[in-house]
């Protein structure tokens, strides 16, 4: 009863955050006076990015995630954190990295310029997609590799005592483990790109590449319509929520089917092809995603020794947050890691971080002053957009043990605290520490609602990166997204690693 | 020694405490540029405490979104850092005040009679380019129009951006009925349309364009900060389009004297020394004898464009879609 009576808090507590700032901001709002012909443009190429976005990182996590699950080499762990780190990054940091690589000067086009090639273009419809599928290919991996390195090694073991085939394997382990994940993956990246916008304008190379957050931002910091900013969030809310609900009906239920916890060496994908292919995979994956991270580390060289004490201390305001962000973020997901708590959860970056921020701070405003909450709401809300993140990660797992351990549960007459601590914790260590580690991570690098809440005695790390942009201080700013690059991926490794991947415990 | 601790952390908080209570506070909302440690928001606020025997605290944060909120409950008493596209939304609001300040000794290249908004400094919409990595500068706005394509330019978002917005008014002003086409022709040199002003220069600083969409002041901060003479701005004889930052006194301040006062300050010798290396622009009241050695040096436009806010408020739905029809081609 215990059980059910904190999902219900958990679950309202989540809903009041979406409904209460969308009210909010209703009621302050005038008449609503329609959609424009912009509107619409913006809502189509919206819809065609976030598809589009969602089904390529998906399509290559499978591949790159088959392949990390079934090879062992040095340097893997290191990797498969280090594939985590675009996912984090302040995204005009993350588009200057790419731009480094790919854009106009960058690498590629300085390789290719000798050799007669012709210029690589990377503004348009194809760059939004390469930078949404570098921002989110490395979580879709993780999310599909944390189903693979589930299923109980016995069941490879079986199936290469059975002598199962490639195809034969394919159909009965890896695609019902595939259609259990994959699903949830793709909503949880459509519903992330649905609300992008500096990275799908400026890569998108102008107005055609509009989506409906920056209509949004128009109306709200422009415009001052808060009906047209309620208005177009709430069918960016409605899009996101229709997205989850497929995603829900499509997804199989786990089936019982536990194992011993016990590390067994992989029978299967040891031929040649195989091989080679997942060589081929994890080595492209690789140049792809941490050529533009050592590219931002190669330019914040020469800025990191040259920040001051403030920066520091922003650094310091960014770690609490975090970890605040992470404990909260934790207990909202446990007692929400069902089918509806996550389709509940996707709220959480499906509502306009601006609809958002303006609603809480009419609700706010009335009984304390919100500069004084900056670093508490900013935690709050932080916890609260990493939250579908984490229950994406938690759930199929937390199912597949309740599927599991539910006979020996009844069997035993365990309690609900002797089951948690027992039973459903350590079994759940893996997706934890992982679910954890990106929480932490991503609250060190949002900025998010901070806009109405700005406390200069408060500022966070981002904030800074922001501020010294602004003044010309462009190596700085590089040094100060150095700092924030190594800080978020410091405290990925700490949490990451309570419950690293493959490990033997 | 504990004792003595507690005692003296004792003597400290109530020492505060009488502060708090006999000192005025005078709270400035202003923008985050304004406010950061890189910003001239320190100095501001150090100057002024030097002379009025109060506390000015400065509340970071988007300006109008926030005091449109906020109402006749606002807790600012001046507002720092507005717009002339805000300002008639802000008008509208009836929240703020007159200045009182005699505006007929500004040194803007525009006449100032507006009572309400003060401006502290200004510059104009310029293309930045870096004269080591193009050589052909387009001289005219037409010139720019009729470049090569492979001449790349990033600009931002009118949408998005107050510089973006700047920048489709001045086409509208140089081009009037033919300024569609005129993005049209612009188009294919466009590399790509930021959300900020930040991202744009910062594509431009890793070599990413070859033109920027700034202001003519921008390389002020090269030459003074950097040493660095080779980012210049490209002088149109068409014309540059004026782009003022701007105060007020909200009208419910529980501190009027003092607003009325820092006002006064905005436009002190003192204060306008300071603000063109502490904002990087041009002071609204100090003769160009007096500026920095820097600021001297910067190319000046011979004309100036400018919209009220009236006529910008009207041109503003059909300047930005016309550049969003012509960019969407």
């Amino acid at each position: 009863m215990a059980a059910r009576a904190l999902a219900i808090i958990a679950a309202l507590t989540v809903a009041g955050l979406v409904v209460g700032p969308v009210t909010a901001v209703i009621l302050r709002a005038d008449a609503f006076s329609g959609f424009t012909p912009a509107d619409w443009q913006a809502l189509r190429f919206t819809l065609v990015q976030a598809t589009l976005s969602a089904l390529l990182s998906v399509l290559f996590a499978i591949p790159l995630a088959r392949a990390l699950a079934r090879r062992q080499f040095p340097g893997r762990n290191l990797l498969v954190a280090l594939l985590g780190a675009p996912f984090i990054l302040p995204v005009i940091v993350a588009v200057l990295g790419l731009l480094a690589v790919f854009g106009q000067s960058g690498l590629l086009n300085r390789a290719f310029a000798p050799l007669g090639l012709p210029e690589l273009q990377i503004y348009g419809l194809h760059g939004v997609l390469l930078a949404h599928v570098f921002f989110n290919l490395p979580l879709a991996t993780r999310l599909i590799l944390q189903g693979w390195l589930a299923v109980p090694a016995e069941q490879f073991r079986l199936a290469a005592t059975l002598g199962l085939g490639k195809r034969a394997l394919w159909h009965t382990v890896e695609l019902p483990l595939l259609k259990r994940i994959v699903p949830g993956a793709f909503a949880v990246i459509f519903v992330i790109c649905l609300s992008s916008f500096a990275v799908a304008l400026t890569l998108g190379g102008g107005p055609r590449a509009t989506t409906l957050e920056l209509a949004i931002y128009q109306s709200m910091r422009f415009d001052f319509d808060l009906a047209r900013a309620a208005a177009l969030g709430l069918v960016q809310l409605g899009l996101a929520l229709s997205a989850g609900l497929v995603a829900l009906k499509v997804t199989s239920m786990p089936v019982a089917a536990k194992g011993l916890d016990r590390v067994v060496p992989r029978w299967d994908g040891q031929d040649g092809v195989s091989q080679t292919l997942d060589v081929v995979w994890i080595g492209l994956a690789a140049a792809f995603l941490l050529t533009p991270l050592a590219m931002v580390a190669l330019n914040g060289v020469a800025g990191i020794t040259t920040l001051g004490w403030s920066v520091w201390q922003a650094a310091g305001h960014s770690m609490s947050v975090a970890l605040g962000s992470t404990l909260l973020c934790l207990l909202w997901a446990l007692p929400l890691a069902t089918r509806w708590g996550e389709w509940l959860g996707l709220a959480g970056i499906a509502l306009s971080p601006l609809v958002l921020g303006i609603g809480l701070f009419l609700i706010v405003r009335p009984f304390a002053n919100p500069f004084e909450l900056a670093l508490y709401v900013t935690a709050t809300v932080n916890a609260f957009v990493s939250l579908p993140f984490v229950l994406r990660i938690l759930r199929p797992e937390a199912e597949a043990i309740r599927a599991d351990y539910t006979r020996l549960r009844g069997a035993l007459g365990l309690s609900g605290w002797a089951w948690l601590r027992w039973v459903f914790l350590p079994r759940l260590k893996r997706p934890l520490g992982f679910a954890a580690g990106l929480t932490a991570a991503l609250s060190m690098g949002d900025l998010g609602v901070i806009a109405l809440f700005a406390d200069p005695d408060r500022a966070t790390l981002p904030l800074k990166v922001f501020q010294l942009m602004g003044a010309y201080r462009m190596e700085q700013a590089a040094g100060a997204a150095l700092l924030l690059l190594i800080l978020s991926l410091g405290l990925f490794w700490l949490f990451d690693k309570g419950g690293r991947v493959g490990s033997a415990s | 020694m504990k004792k003595a601790l507690t005692f003296a952390a004792g003597l400290l908080a109530s020492t505060t405490l009488v502060a708090a209570q006999d000192t005025p506070v005078l709270t400035v909302y202003a923008g985050d540029y304004i406010v950061s440690e890189w910003g001239p928001g320190p100095k501001i606020e150090e100057m002024f405490e030097a002379q009025c025997d109060c506390d000015l605290q400065f509340k970071p944060g988007d300006l109008l979104p926030r005091i449109l909120l906020e109402g006749e409950q606002t807790d600012a008493d001046i507002v720092f850092g507005l717009n002339t596209d805000v300002t008639k939304k802000a008008r509208e609001s009836g929240l703020f005040a007159p200045h009182g300040q005699d505006t007929s000794t500004l040194t803007l290249p525009v006449d100032w009679t507006d009572e309400v908004f003060l401006p502290f400094n200004y510059g104009h919409t310029a293309f930045i380019y870096n004269e080591e990595r193009i050589t052909d500068v387009p001289a005219s706005f037409d010139d720019l129009l009729n470049a090569p394509d492979d001449l790349k330019v990033v600009i931002q978002d009118p949408r998005s951006s107050i510089s973006g917005l700047a920048l489709v008014l001045w086409v509208k002003a140089v081009y009037g009925d033919k300024a569609e086409a005129a993005w049209e022709q612009l188009a294919p040199k466009i590399l790509t349309v930021t959300k900020g002003w930040s991202e744009s220069y910062g594509l431009f600083t890793d070599g990413e364009a070859d033109m920027v969409l700034s202001y003519t002041t921008s390389p002020a901060y090269h030459i003074i900060a950097e040493e660095d003479r080779t980012k210049k701005a490209a002088i149109f004889p068409e014309g540059h389009y004026f782009m003022v930052e701007l105060s007020a006194k909200v009208a419910g301040t529980d501190v009027p004297e003092l607003a009325d006062e820092f006002l006064a300050f905005q436009l002190s010798e003192e204060f306008q020394s300071m603000i063109a290396t502490g904002n990087w622009s041009f002071p609204a009241k100090l003769d160009a004898a007096q500026w920095p050695d820097g600021f001297k040096e910067l190319n000046l436009p011979e004309k100036v464009l400018f919209y009220s806010e009236d006529e910008a408020a009207a041109l503003r739905d059909e300047t930005v879609e016309e550049w969003r029809r012509a960019l969407s081609q």
